[in-house]
């Protein structure tokens, strides 16, 4: 799937969350969002966006969320 | 006429807390106060003549004949305006009053046709009725005198006529038009012996007639008749049921010649509709048995390949191999399915059963996705329940509305009427939409503010208001220090009071002068009872689901929801959307509502179908089409959902279709879809199955068979046959087990039943113990969630923005007479009123252009481009235009482009930066390349024989 689609629709999710002041819950909203409504290619995609180690434009917040998280969010 | 074989009760019914007890010829009985002598009568058992009231309408006392007489009391008043009073003895009979009603009616004869063997009315006909209850023998003053008798019939509304020398001029149309449509079209035009009735100085179908039919039901004679009796004659049995049409779920008597529908006429008993209706569902149910209806299972190889008529049995053996020969291939999360909202809750309920446990995916999804999807997101997480607040009967009670990226009087037409009847009566009108919509400004309402805010900037708009409320101490502090939780509160409180979210911070953004918004505020937040209504407006956007939460926020911080008056009422749009989300058709969710995550939702259904659910979400329909360009998603099965037309982005769609190697389409007509299917089970209307539909009210009606299916088989037995050939058998004799399955496995309508549905009419849910009867409004004594959650919602602008080349901004939406793809309204006389979809501009915007009413235009965005006919009108702001998309020709969702919501991937309908420039050609390249493809796949249907040339297979 595009992955510069889905760095966009991670990164609205991430300027949602992006109002909370207190970061973990940020970082957490963020992360639980995606793992709870992404179907497993589509995250699998996004790790290998990700993990390929350039920028991608990814939110900073999605960043943290694909670190801090990961074992919760990568498919099995 | 709406029928003699219905008991007429003559006036309203009055609630009041008080009763008090009448003698109706010597029979007392006990009344709510307030009620008529004519009800009372009518309820004792007695019917008084009457020609001028019916149950529908407030009393008029014109036409004189039901007199009473009244002990204590001099003269003869008419019992529809006298109010019973308590100990008050009333006679209805006596010779006095059998000759003063007898005197009216002679008069009354003395200019009408005498043709009652010949009428369309006869045997339904209340002054034919009357004439006998009154034992009229003669007319004593003859017919040779100035009569009516002589003018001509206005048959040019499509579905009725007015024959003007059978009028009696009873006004109850003239009343019927105001009191219970609010249109106000009609009228008594002169007086006395010149008085007639008018549609304005035109005929019907160019007044201001909206062709509900409150008119037609409502005349005593045949004055006013459905062409469709004229035509047949007078139905012989009839069966209720409900609406396939829109979310308001009205419900309706089928009336029948045999198998055949002679007529749909509101049902009285209806709690939704309480016996209105819109054209759509009173009139335009021809579709059901047009000549295009699709009566045999299809299958081809390629799309390119002619259809080849075959079995049912043929046909699932066919789709069943093609989905299992593509697992195999690609794995079995290469397959997915598309429940509809158009077909019943039993039906979506065993199509996302059979993706679960029969595909083994949760690749199911639902035409919510691109609707209401965001309301599902928002409503769960601010109150913890994906469904509006309130039912319909609410608006009664609310003192100030807010209707939000809503046009109600052309998308839920019905509840409209009602809410304009509220306004009518003084409650305060907010409107917020980019339009200048028909509530406006309609006869007798006028909005108090109408914020014409940009498009995309609802966020904006709803947090100015709620800092006026927090920011000049406004807020309902006691509510939410009792039923909010208090840490959200105050953090979302801080937020929303800081400056730029004020309305003049914000100014910018919304387009709308912050003193309106002001005012706005203060008038919602002082109101006794506000309530909040929304549609698309708010939901088809990239911060949909950030929307509805301000819509939350908005209503709790005022104290408005949990009672009636109030409210957060989402204006679903389809006959069953609610129904699909309900029944699990979200690739996240079971039904109920419940995360495929949780173990134990998991085991109760695995337990229940033998199969083990699968723990991780599915694909969304868009995350569908995209997975398909991508190669990784292959087959799909689509029940009653046209996606090729609906969806954004047509021309991603139409690669994502033509990406598959399996596309199953359950439809009753070869729609845009079916042109890039490789089999087609022929679908069911919804006057062909069994089944209940749920509204946006959560009510939860009956759909009743009242004709065979078309094609041999009710949708839900064709996904049953389909699951078989699978090898997964569903065991149903009757789709009221289906239901009693549903009832076993989903808290909320634990006690739902069809016993129960018949027994109550319908019934809300949650429907459970703790509310055996359903439930009316929600969260009464605290949250689902337990307590409110205010959630933090910053504005930001949709990515979509305007520029040099690009710099008007399309907005979309529906008309009252077409539905949704037009798939039903297109092959009814509908068409008479919206032949083709049209762009609206400004008038500003199009003198700019060299544009002018009715030229052709190309609309052209970053995604595409499409030509249209120009109509120019100020209901438009400068820079907005306006189109619909019920014509597939027309290729609305051409230029719509593929932001979402956030959350939800709800498409952002609403916003799509265009150019809109004069044309010569009526055709754009993606309208010519579709006329051409339609020709081949229509081509292609026609051919339909088997590979030995045989005749087609039965």
């Amino acid at each position: 799937m595009d992955a510069n689609k889905l760095v966009t629709m991670a990164n609205q999710i991430a300027s949602f969350f992006a109002t909370e002041p207190d970061r973990v819950a940020a970082v957490a909203g963020t992360a639980t969002h995606i793992q709870k409504f992404w179907e497993p290619r589509m995250r699998k995609q996004l790790f290998a966006t990700f993990d390929e180690g350039s920028d991608h434009g990814m939110h900073e917040l999605v960043v943290a969320a694909l670190t801090e998280h990961r074992s919760n969010l990568e498919p099995a | 006429m709406y029928s003699n074989k219905v008991v007429d009760y003559g006036t309203p019914q009055k609630r009041s807390d008080n009763t008090v007890t009448v003698h109706i010829d010597g029979k007392p009985v006990c009344v709510p106060e307030g009620t008529s002598v004519m009800r009372a009568a009518t309820e004792a058992g007695v019917q008084i003549p009457k020609l001028c009231a019916t149950d529908t309408l407030e009393s008029f006392g014109s036409c004189r004949l039901c007199l009473v007489e009244v002990d204590g009391r001099r003269g003869t008043p008419a019992s529809c305006t006298t109010p019973c009073e308590d100990g008050m003895a009333v006679s209805t009979q006596s010779k006095k009053l059998a000759d003063l009603r007898r005197g009216v009616m002679e008069l009354y004869i003395s200019d009408h046709p005498l043709d009652c063997l010949t009428c369309p009315a006869n045997g339904n006909c209340e002054l034919q009725d009357m004439a006998g209850a009154v034992g009229l023998r003669d007319v004593r003053y003859g017919y040779e005198g100035e009569n009516h008798l002589v003018q001509e019939k206005d048959e040019s509304n499509p579905y009725f006529t007015f024959d003007p020398t059978k009028c009696i001029v009873c006004s109850r149309c003239v009343r019927a038009c105001e009191e219970t449509q609010g249109t106000f079209a009609l009228t008594v035009e002169g007086r006395g012996f010149d008085s007639k009735i008018a549609a304005g100085p035109t005929n019907f179908l160019d007044s201001e007639c909206v062709s509900c039919g409150a008119c037609v039901q409502a005349c005593p004679t045949s004055t006013l008749m459905e062409k469709s009796i004229v035509d047949a004659g007078q139905p012989d049995h009839s069966v209720t049921t409900t609406c396939a049409y829109c979310g308001v779920g009205c419900s309706f008597r089928a009336e029948m010649q045999g198998n055949e529908v002679v007529r749909m006429v509101p049902d009285k008993d209806g709690k939704a509709n309480h016996g209105h209706s819109c054209v759509k569902g009173r009139f335009a149910w021809g579709y059901a048995t047009h000549p295009d209806r699709v009566k045999q299972p299809m299958i081809r190889k390629k799309i390119t390949d002619p259809w080849r008529e075959v079995s049912w049995e043929e046909a699932f053996e066919y789709a069943a191999s093609e989905i299992k020969r593509i697992q195999a291939k690609y794995g079995q999360a290469s397959t997915g399915g598309i429940t509809s909202s158009r077909c019943t809750n039993e039906e979506t309920f065993l199509v996302q059963k059979l993706i679960r446990a029969g595909f083994g995916n949760n690749n199911v999804d639902t035409c919510a996705r691109v609707c209401h999807s965001p309301t599902g997101y928002g409503l769960k997480t601010t109150l913890g329940e994906s469904a509006g607040t309130q039912d319909f009967d609410s608006v009664e009670f609310t003192d100030c509305v807010i209707v939000l990226g809503a046009n109600p009087t052309d998308g839920h037409p019905v509840f409209a009427s009602r809410l304009k009847k509220r306004l009518r009566e003084g409650a305060g009108l907010i409107v917020i939409d980019p339009r200048q919509i028909e509530l406006v400004k309609t006869p007798h309402v006028a909005a108090d503010f109408h914020l014409q805010l940009r498009p995309g900037a609802n966020v904006a708009v709803m947090n100015a208001l709620a800092h006026v409320v927090v920011t000049e101490g406004l807020e309902a502090t006691d509510y939410i220090a009792q039923r909010c939780d208090l840490e959200d509160y105050t953090k979302w409180k801080a937020f929303i009071s800081e400056e730029r979210n004020s309305p003049e911070a914000l100014e910018e953004h919304t387009g709308v002068p912050a003193d309106q918004i002001r005012g706005a505020a203060r008038l919602f937040a002082k109101a006794p009872n506000g309530a909040i209504y929304y549609g698309l407006g708010v939901t088809e956007h990239s911060q949909g689901s950030t929307g509805v939460m301000t819509i939350a926020n908005l209503a709790m911080l005022t104290g408005n929801i949990g009672r009636p008056g109030v409210g957060v009422n989402p204006l679903r749009g389809q006959n069953n959307v609610q129904g699909s989300c309900d029944m699990g058709s979200f690739p996240h969710e079971l039904p109920g509502y419940r995360h495929v995550s949780d173990p134990a939702v998991r085991e109760l259904f695995g337990n229940e179908w033998g199969v083990k659910i699968q723990p991780e979400p599915g694909l969304r329909i868009p995350n569908m089409f995209d997975a398909a360009v991508d190669g990784s998603f292959k087959a799909l099965y689509v029940q009653g959902e046209d996606i090729a037309q609906s969806d954004p982005d047509t021309q991603h769609v139409q690669k994502a279709l033509e990406s598959l190697e399996c596309l199953i389409v359950q439809d009753i007509f070869l729609n845009e879809t079916a042109k890039y299917a490789h089999v087609i089970f022929p679908g069911s209307s919804f006057l062909e199955k069994d089944g209940t539909f749920t509204n946006a009210e959560r009510r939860i009606s009956m759909v009743r068979k009242v004709m065979p299916p078309l094609a041999g088989l009710a949708d839900w037995e064709v996904t049953v046959r389909f699951a078989e050939a699978l090898g997964y058998r569903m065991d149903y004799s009757h789709p009221s087990e289906i239901m009693d399955e549903i009832a076993r496995l989903t808290p909320t309508f634990t006690g739902v039943s069809y016993d129960k549905i018949d027994k109550l009419g319908s019934v809300q849910w949650p429907c459970n113990d703790a509310a055996p009867e359903g439930t009316p409004y929600m969260h009464e004594q605290e949250f689902v969630r337990g307590k409110g959650k205010f959630v933090l919602t910053e504005f930001q602008a949709t990515p979509e923005r305007t520029t040099r080349k690009f710099p008007l901004i399309l907005t979309t939406g529906r008309i009252l007479s077409q539905y949704n793809v037009g798939a039903q309204t297109r092959r009814t006389h509908n068409q008479t009123w919206h032949d083709e979809d049209v762009i609206e501009l400004h008038p500003h915007d199009a003198e700019n252009r060299g544009i002018e009413h009715g030229d052709m235009v190309a609309m052209q965005s970053r995604k595409g481009e499409t030509v249209m006919r120009c109509v120019i009108t100020e209901r438009m702001q400068p820079g907005v235009v306006y189109t619909t998309f019920h014509h597939p020709e027309s290729g609305a969702n051409v230029v719509t482009t593929d932001n979402s919501d956030w959350a939800t991937n709800c498409p952002e309908y609403k916003v799509t930066a265009v150019q809109v420039k004069k044309v010569t050609a009526d055709k754009s390249d993606w309208q010519q390349r579709f006329d051409s493809f339609a020709q081949q796949q229509d081509s292609l249907a026609r051919q339909g024989f088997t590979e030995d040339n045989e005749q087609p297979a039965k």
